[in-house]
């Protein structure tokens, strides 16, 4: 029996590096990787199993819900390897999925040695898979190939062991078979990462240097960090130094999650785990950072440290009014936790008081926007995201727009927009449809390569901006769901983009306008207006619907006045019935926005400014409150 | 004490019309073998205790109009409706001047018939003509010729009727401009002193409220209702009859005194099933089912279902709803500035009428008769 009970295995600060093996598994969404840990909980018997439950890590219902990780943690797993007989401590570390977290990945990779390659062998490798596979390379980790539910009627192991192995650089022969949905080779690959995965090295002797690799917001205990010690040694009887700010913290407690948190008196070369210091904020314990201690600092960081940089920007609203302060309260709750979520106050003629925030990408918008609504009960409403722009003035002012409300009416110099280097995997029949997406997009192509006989990794670079306007959805829906995105970061360049403004009934609505290429603008006034022209109810009045640059319109219609809004019977018996249809109808009118003297139905403002907008729905909604 | 009308509701039909969602049932429905006349007697007897009950609750009043309405009243025997408004007069004080109103299917009445209703002292008519082309009856659902219609209103002249009304619906599914032009006409060419003009409703739960949602029928566009309505408008005021509520025009003079009650807020009973009452800005109503109503008024001798009472909000709401729709219109007065600012921006769009204003009155223009409710749900409720 290769689990060992967890009383009897080598303890935490006291198990030698030469026992360790610190290991990540990287894996797209969905091709198995909450499984296969479940499984191993399992097998390694740290779980038991009248206690476990499905994606037993991922402990938010967002996360549960999306089968997606946002937040990595680090599991200690002891193993008796069937190869050797000999005791192991195995850290499994997770890491999140997703394209918008690169840099939290990057940290994760950090804290190992090695890194289980987890591929859907019904699917194939993923760009996102593809882009952390690089990054482990280029941290000279020691790579594992796995194919996971070979149990699948669909699942073609021998084609994707071929990719995997011209990816890596190994035979196909080489890739692990196995199923976290039955269990049938987990136990092999447990052994495999003992044998195949280097042991962690460090000098016990040297200045405490501990990489920090997360760092969670708990209502009881505060912020729990977790690290990767690499030199030295942390104990609790130590005081503790944040290399990047300078600030000593005492230690409050220090452990490992196996799974559930285990004290111990401290962590040694090699170990993973927790340490709990009291403070009640992510951004006092961030992610990359190195740990130290306050008596014998280091005088070197572990390299990689950066600040998260939001790169997408986007204005929440309360849908009613009142809930402003509780959107505030809202968000505070989630900054403790998220250290790369940035925002300020805004005021929008439109919409009210909200805020401007700022993402790390569109997911991690999408998943802010959702646990904000979940879990403080807000219905808000989010405006197009944009990009940030750098924008200089005529008189060589330079000005960084997050809101194209803060674009300068003056006359512009130039303005540089975010690129990224973006990889996108598909089958080979789709490759043209994807070239003339990208070139669509203002993509100028960097490079392409066949991963398999039939699929090709397809390399752009690409405005950000182009991709955070639906690029994602178009790319889906033209490839049937086949292709994958990846993208990071390379840089700014100048653009030729002009400010949109919309108009209603020549007022400026400054919710809908956006910054976009000059070639794309009138095809964005007339997509905005007609778009407008469908979700604005009649009124008593025509109604004007204009796009403009500068003082130039671009597009028109109008929405025609509405004719008809009574009742033609008002009789004895009819008075109560109506007054009380009115008042109702009333009522259906509060959740309309005023502009000017325009009603704008808050559904409006959400089709127009989501980009996979169901005009139908919101039409139905409107039609409903008439 | 103030006046007091009465409604008098009389909730049978011979069959029911595919647009309508009143309180009436026919024979089938109330699974009556024996015809409708033969319950005329007890009907009329339960609505004559009901009388003696209002009269129990509203006090010695005088009475100034009268409103046999339904379902169909003329299906009643002359003899019966004469022994409610005998009631009428013997537990209040029925004046000498009163409006005396009965609405009347021009498939149910004779000369003879409207002969004994004038003697009874009922000196208004209203006749549901709806509109003069087939089709558009049939698509109404209605049974009636045409030719009856013009026959009946002649009659009523004959009878020595004076006050003679006549109701209009447009906007039936497959009516054309040019049919609507050809009623409008039809009922001009009558000896008429009022006209109702409706504007088509489909309610939920009516033959037409399901064929609609079927898809089976589709309903003109409001464009095109609106058009209707303006072109009532036209023909009624060049013929004399003069606007003076949403959907009613009538001579100088004919204006329903019994339906000018309602939106200026007098007190009124309404006796039968179903029916509303207004008493001092209380409101009731009886229990909607003929069977439901008899057994009430032989159990208690009180059929009421349930009852409001407005609070200063509602009722200035009601009223101001009722009194928009009129010709006279609402003074300044009754808005707070806030309010007359929303009307300033509808009188800027040609809604209100503008020598109105300059006197301190809000009247609504012809657009702005078509936008009512719309302006009421913005500077009220």
């Amino acid at each position: 029996m290769p689990a060992i009970p967890i009383a009897s295995a080598p303890q935490p600060s006291l198990t030698s590096p030469e026992q360790i093996r610190n290991f990540c598994i990287i894996a797209h969404i969905d091709h198995g990787k909450s499984t296969l840990a479940d499984r191993m909980l399992g097998i390694t018997e740290v779980v038991e199993l009248r206690n476990m439950r499905a994606q037993y890590l991922d402990r938010m219902d967002i996360e549960r819900e999306r089968g997606i990780t946002i937040k990595s943690q680090a599991v200690r797993l002891p193993w008796r390897s069937g190869i050797d007989g000999q005791e192991y401590i195995l850290n499994m570390i997770d890491t999140p999925g997703h394209v918008d977290f690169t840099y939290e990945v990057s940290r994760s990779l950090a804290a190992c040695e090695g890194a289980v390659l987890l591929v859907d062998c019904a699917q194939g490798i993923e760009a996102q898979t593809l882009a952390n596979l690089y990054l482990a390379m280029e941290n000279n980790l020691t790579i594992i190939p796995v194919l996971n539910k070979i149990d699948l009627p669909a699942a073609q192991p021998e084609k994707f062991a071929e990719e995997l192995a011209k990816l890596i650089g190994c035979e196909p022969e080489d890739c692990l078979r196995v199923s976290g949905k039955t269990g049938v080779g987990v136990t092999e690959l447990l052994d495999q990462i003992v044998k195949q995965i280097p042991a962690p090295t460090g000098d016990p002797t040297a200045p405490t240097r501990a990489l920090i690799f997360d760092s969670v917001y708990d209502t009881y205990r505060g912020v729990v960090t977790y690290v990767r010690v690499k030199d030295g040694h942390l104990s609790t009887r130590d005081q503790i130094q944040m290399f990047s700010t300078g600030v000593r913290h005492e230690m409050l407690e220090v452990g490992v999650i196996s799974p559930e948190p285990i004290v111990s008196k401290g962590l040694g070369v090699g170990e993973v785990g927790y340490v709990i210091t009291g403070v009640k904020d992510v951004r006092q314990s961030r992610v990359g950072d190195t740990i130290t201690t306050y008596n014998n600092p280091t005088k070197t960081a572990l390299s990689g440290y950066k600040d998260p940089r939001p790169m997408v920007f986007s204005g929440l609203f309360p849908l009613d009014g009142a809930d402003f302060p509780l959107l505030r309260e809202a968000l505070d709750k989630l900054q403790l936790n998220d250290a790369a979520l940035v925002y300020e106050p805004e005021s929008s003629a439109a919409l009210g008081f909200g805020f401007r925030c700022g993402f790390l990408g569109l997911l991690h918008m999408e998943i802010v926007r959702e646990r904000l609504e979940r879990e403080s009960n807000l219905v808000l409403i989010s405006t197009a995201p944009n990009v940030v722009y750098s924008v200089t003035t005529g008189d060589g002012q330079l000005i960084t727009v997050t809101n194209p409300s803060e674009y300068p009416d003056s006359k512009i110099e130039k303005v540089e927009e975010p690129i990224v280097r973006a990889t996108v995997l598909a089958p080979s029949e789709f490759i043209g449809t994807i070239m003339e997406l990208c070139q669509e997009r203002r993509g100028v192509l960097i490079g392409m390569d066949y991963l398999s006989e039939d699929r090709v990794e397809i390399r752009y670079t690409l405005p950000l901006a182009e991709i955070v306007f639906d690029f994602f959805d178009q790319l889906k829906s033209r490839t049937r769901g086949y292709a994958s995105l990846d993208y990071e970061p390379i840089g700014e360049s100048v653009g030729d983009l002009v400010k949109v403004d919309i108009l209603l009934q020549g007022e400026k609505v400054d919710a809908f306008s956006a910054i976009v290429h000059k070639e794309k603008a009138y095809a964005y006034g007339t997509m905005m207006t007609s778009k407008l022209r469908e979700l604005i109810p009649r009124q008593q009045f025509e109604i004007p619907i204009q796009a403009a640059i500068g003082g130039r319109i671009i597009a028109r219609e109008s929405i025609r006045a509405i004719r008809k809004d009574v009742l033609a019977k008002c009789y004895g018996g009819d008075i109560s019935r109506k007054r009380k249809l009115l008042e109702k109808q009333k009522e259906g009118k509060k959740r309309m926005k005023m502009v000017g003297r325009v009603e704008v139905p808050q559904e409006a403002f959400v089709a127009a400014l989501t980009t996979d907008a169901d005009i139908d729905k919101a039409k139905a909604k409107a039609k409903e409150r008439e | 004490m103030s006046n007091l009308s009465f409604y008098i509701h009389i909730p049978y039909c011979v069959r029911r019309c595919g647009y309508c969602d009143f309180n009436t049932y026919t024979p089938a429905e109330l699974s009556i073998s024996s015809g409708l006349n033969q319950i005329s007697r007890s009907y009329v007897d339960l609505v004559i205790q009901e009388i003696g009950f209002a009269q129990s609750i509203a006090g010695n009043r005088s009475i100034s109009t009268i409103f046999f309405g339904g379902g169909t009243p003329t299906l009643m025997e002359p003899v019966d409706l004469g022994r409610i408004i005998s009631a009428l007069a013997t537990k209040f004080d029925l004046l000498q001047d009163s409006e005396i109103t009965i609405e009347a299917n021009p498939d149910s009445v004779s000369l003879e018939k409207l002969i004994a209703l004038r003697e009874l002292g009922i000196n208004r008519i209203s006749f549901g003509m709806q509109s003069a082309v087939p089709h558009v009856l049939t698509a109404l659902d209605r049974t009636h010729d045409p030719e009856n219609v013009m026959r009946a209103v002649h009659w009523a002249k004959e009878s020595g009727f004076e006050e003679i009304s006549c109701d209009l619906i447009y906007g039936a599914p497959g009516e054309s401009m040019s049919d609507w032009e050809y009623s409008l006409d039809a009922a001009l060419s009558l000896p008429l002193t009022h006209i109702s003009a409706y504007a088509l409703i489909v309610e939920e739960g009516t033959k037409l409220g399901k064929q609609v949602q079927r898809g089976e029928v589709t309903m003109p566009d409001d464009d095109e209702t609106a058009d209707k309505y303006l072109l009532a408008d036209d023909k009624f005021e060049s013929a004399g009859l003069h606007w003076y509520e949403i959907s009613n025009w009538a001579k100088s003079g004919s204006e329903s005194r019994h339906n000018m009650g309602y939106w200026t807020g007098v007190d009124w009973w309404g006796a039968g099933p179903g029916a509303h009452s207004h008493l001092a800005g209380r409101r009731f109503w009886n229990v909607k089912h003929p069977t439901a109503y008899a057994d009430r008024i032989i159990a208690t001798g009180d059929p009421k279902q349930s009852e409001e009472l407005l609070d200063k909000t509602q009722k200035w709401n009601e009223e101001l709803m009722l009194r928009i729709r009129l010709a006279k219109g609402v003074d300044h007065k009754a808005f707070t500035s806030a309010q007359l600012g929303t009307l300033g921006g509808y009188l800027k769009d040609g809604h209100l009428i503008e020598s109105a204003w300059l006197e301190n009155r809000i009247v609504l223009s012809r657009s702005g008769r078509l936008l009512a409710d719309r302006i009421i749900r913005e500077i009220a409720m």
